[in-house]
């Protein structure tokens, strides 16, 4: 189904998108969308939504199955508590995105704001990942409690990644590629190096991230990554204990 | 009306032409209309530079005025305080929904010589606005600079757009404001922009610092009377860079101010000038949550809060500088751009006039 977005509010556009899906609809495409929020949010059904413009904030909100591809950058708030599916950006994004997120993927071409993946979380197989092509902004996984955020810096722009790496962390991990001043990094995180295991399980996601994107594969794995892991899972544990 | 989701608080947009180009309203409406959801209908109002050129000499007063009483005190005051070369009522669109404007007159004026003895002309012109805003009942200056003007009332700023007729007006600055009132009021004197002179400020966020910028500024005789914490920005702006000559770069050190950990990182000199800010400027702090555009004669100012609490996206296309709460109310006008980008925490995006000294 080809929809065109021209001038509409996002509600009748997400109407006709969910009842579409609702009787069996697979494909969508969305054009000249100009800052329409929630779209897939809230979405059970396993479709496939291509955006021609720019989302607006919480694309993919508590979504779990969908597929979103966006063709240009998007904004705030993308994969707002998301559950399960994949959202693939052809640009870059605001801030917030992946908040508190519980499954699915996230690959981002270009770079991303403030707050990404705030208390992320993971259960047994739900694992979520957010991958990020170029840099990020402060607060990278604050709070995180889960799952995996690989950032890579390929655009060479500086800083790689804004304050406060981490601070808060108490579960999953982080993979950065290149140097973080230690000055960035919350007190909360330890810094290591990588080891095989490790290699394995981001060149999994990394084939299929430079693939979408047309990144060199071995250019990727070849920079050097840190590892960032939570010292302790729970660190405020004795805070407001008497 | 009850909307599915919680939408946020307030929009933001502003565009400029580098070259001096001149806009007409209708492009600075799109953008904000394209944030919608961002308002609630309780605020919206716009600022243009370049409007008056063949006026350009003389302060462009925009009044809101409660009733008829008010109006004619106001007039009194004027006419002993100021040459009035020409006053209208500022056209408006009655037909949109806006409901209950206050009356709404302009006055073009000019400063009596004789009044400049032991006074600049713009301090005397800041003084005669704090006064009718403290102490002339029902009245309230929009804007009270030269060749610009403020557009504001209560309503969706793409209506408050129409119902100032603002296609009518060309501009080679505009800057826009969705708002969403939460701490505060919402009516007519409490729209933004706020303004003083030529600047002018919209803002998304809350300034939790309002009571010691209050209290700080009331010490160089501003009367801080609009029950908005954005009206501090304004008189802000207007201290450190009219009266005590700051760069926009120092302004903006002093409202946004570095922290402790991150001066200590500093080289040398660097670190000299911003302790000594911090130190003899710590009451002029913003703290809080803030994306703001400051408008002035020539030029536009993005800043945002030092955690960046509140969203921003500035693009570049030609001499075209544009910002907002959101890249999609910058699509929504430029398509194409040359060049996107989301500023910072704390650090400003600059547009000046290029043909200025």
């Amino acid at each position: 189904m080809r929809i065109d977005a021209k001038g509409m509010h996002y509600r009748p556009l997400n109407k006709i998108i969910r009842e579409a899906a609702a009787s069996g609809e697979k494909e969508f495409e969305l054009d000249n969308i100009g800052g329409q929020r929630y779209i897939g949010t809230g979405l059970n059904d396993s479709i496939k939504i291509t955006i021609n413009g720019t989302p607006g904030n919480d694309l993919g909100a508590f979504m779990n199955g969908p597929k979103i591809i966006v063709n240009a950058n998007a904004q705030d708030g993308i994969a707002n508590t998301m559950n399960a599916g994949e959202i693939v950006i052809h640009g870059s994004v605001g801030d917030i995105i992946g908040y508190g997120m519980r499954g699915g993927k996230l690959y981002i071409k270009g770079d991303a704001g403030y707050r990404v993946g705030i208390h992320m979380k993971e259960y047994k197989k739900q694992v979520p990942v957010i991958i990020a092509g170029g840099t990020a902004g402060d607060f990278f996984g604050e709070y995180m409690a889960g799952g995996i955020m690989i950032l890579l810096g390929m655009n060479g722009k500086a800083p790689l990644v804004g304050d406060y790496v981490g601070t808060g962390m108490h579960g999953g991990v982080i993979y950065i590629r290149g140097k973080v001043d230690p000055y960035h990094i919350g007190k909360e995180v330890s810094c290591l190096e990588l080891g095989e295991e490790d290699m394995k399980l981001i060149g999994a996601y990394l084939k299929e991230y430079c693939e979408l994107f047309g990144f060199d594969f071995n250019e990727v794995m070849g920079g050097k990554f840190t590892k960032l892991v939570p010292l302790s899972l729970r660190p405020y544990g004795s805070m407001y204990v008497y | 009306m009850k909307i599915d989701g919680i939408p946020s608080g307030c929009a933001i947009s502003g565009i400029m032409s580098e070259e001096g180009r001149r806009i007409d309203g209708s492009v600075i409406i799109k953008s904000i209309a394209c944030m919608h959801d961002r308002s609630n209908g309780l605020g919206g109002g716009f600022a243009a530079y370049g409007i008056y050129p063949k006026r350009k000499d003389q302060y462009a007063f925009h009044m809101m005025y409660d009733n008829i009483e008010s109006k004619e005190a106001t007039e009194e005051f004027f006419k002993d305080a100021f040459n009035v070369d020409k006053d209208e009522p500022i056209p408006t669109f009655r037909e949109n929904g806006i409901s209950n404007p206050p009356i709404l007159w302009r006055y073009f004026l000019e400063v009596p010589e004789n009044r400049l003895k032991f006074i600049t002309e713009r301090d005397y012109v800041m003084k005669t606005v704090m006064k009718i805003n403290s102490e002339i009942e029902g009245a309230f200056v929009a804007s009270s600079g030269k060749d610009m003007g403020a557009f504001k009332g209560v309503g969706y700023p793409e209506d408050i757009g129409k119902f100032y007729k603002l296609e009518d007006y060309s501009a080679y600055i505009w800057t826009a404001h969705g708002r969403f009132p939460t701490n505060t009021p919402g009516w007519w004197g409490g729209a933004h922009p706020f303004t003083l002179l030529d600047w002018s400020v919209v803002h998304n966020g809350e300034i939790s610092s309002y009571g010691i910028n209050k209290r700080y500024l009331e010490m160089f005789g501003y009367r801080l009377e609009l029950r908005t914490d954005t009206e501090v920005i304004a008189y802000l702006f207007d201290l450190l860079v009219r009266r005590h000559k700051f760069s926009t770069d120092r302004a903006i050190m002093a409202l946004a101010t570095p922290f402790w950990k991150d001066i200590d990182r500093m080289e040398p000199e660097q670190k000299k000038i911003a302790i000594a800010i911090r130190q003899v400027y710590g009451s002029t702090l913003l703290n809080g949550p803030f994306s703001i555009i400051i408008g002035h004669s020539n030029g536009m100012i993005g800043l945002n809060d030092r955690i960046k609490l509140r969203p921003m996206t500035a693009a570049r296309k030609d001499d075209m500088l544009y910002m907002a709460s959101e890249e999609s109310a910058i699509r929504e006008i430029a398509p194409d751009l040359d060049e996107v980008w989301s500023p910072k925490a704390g650090t400003a995006v600059i547009g000046a006039l290029r043909d200025v000294e």
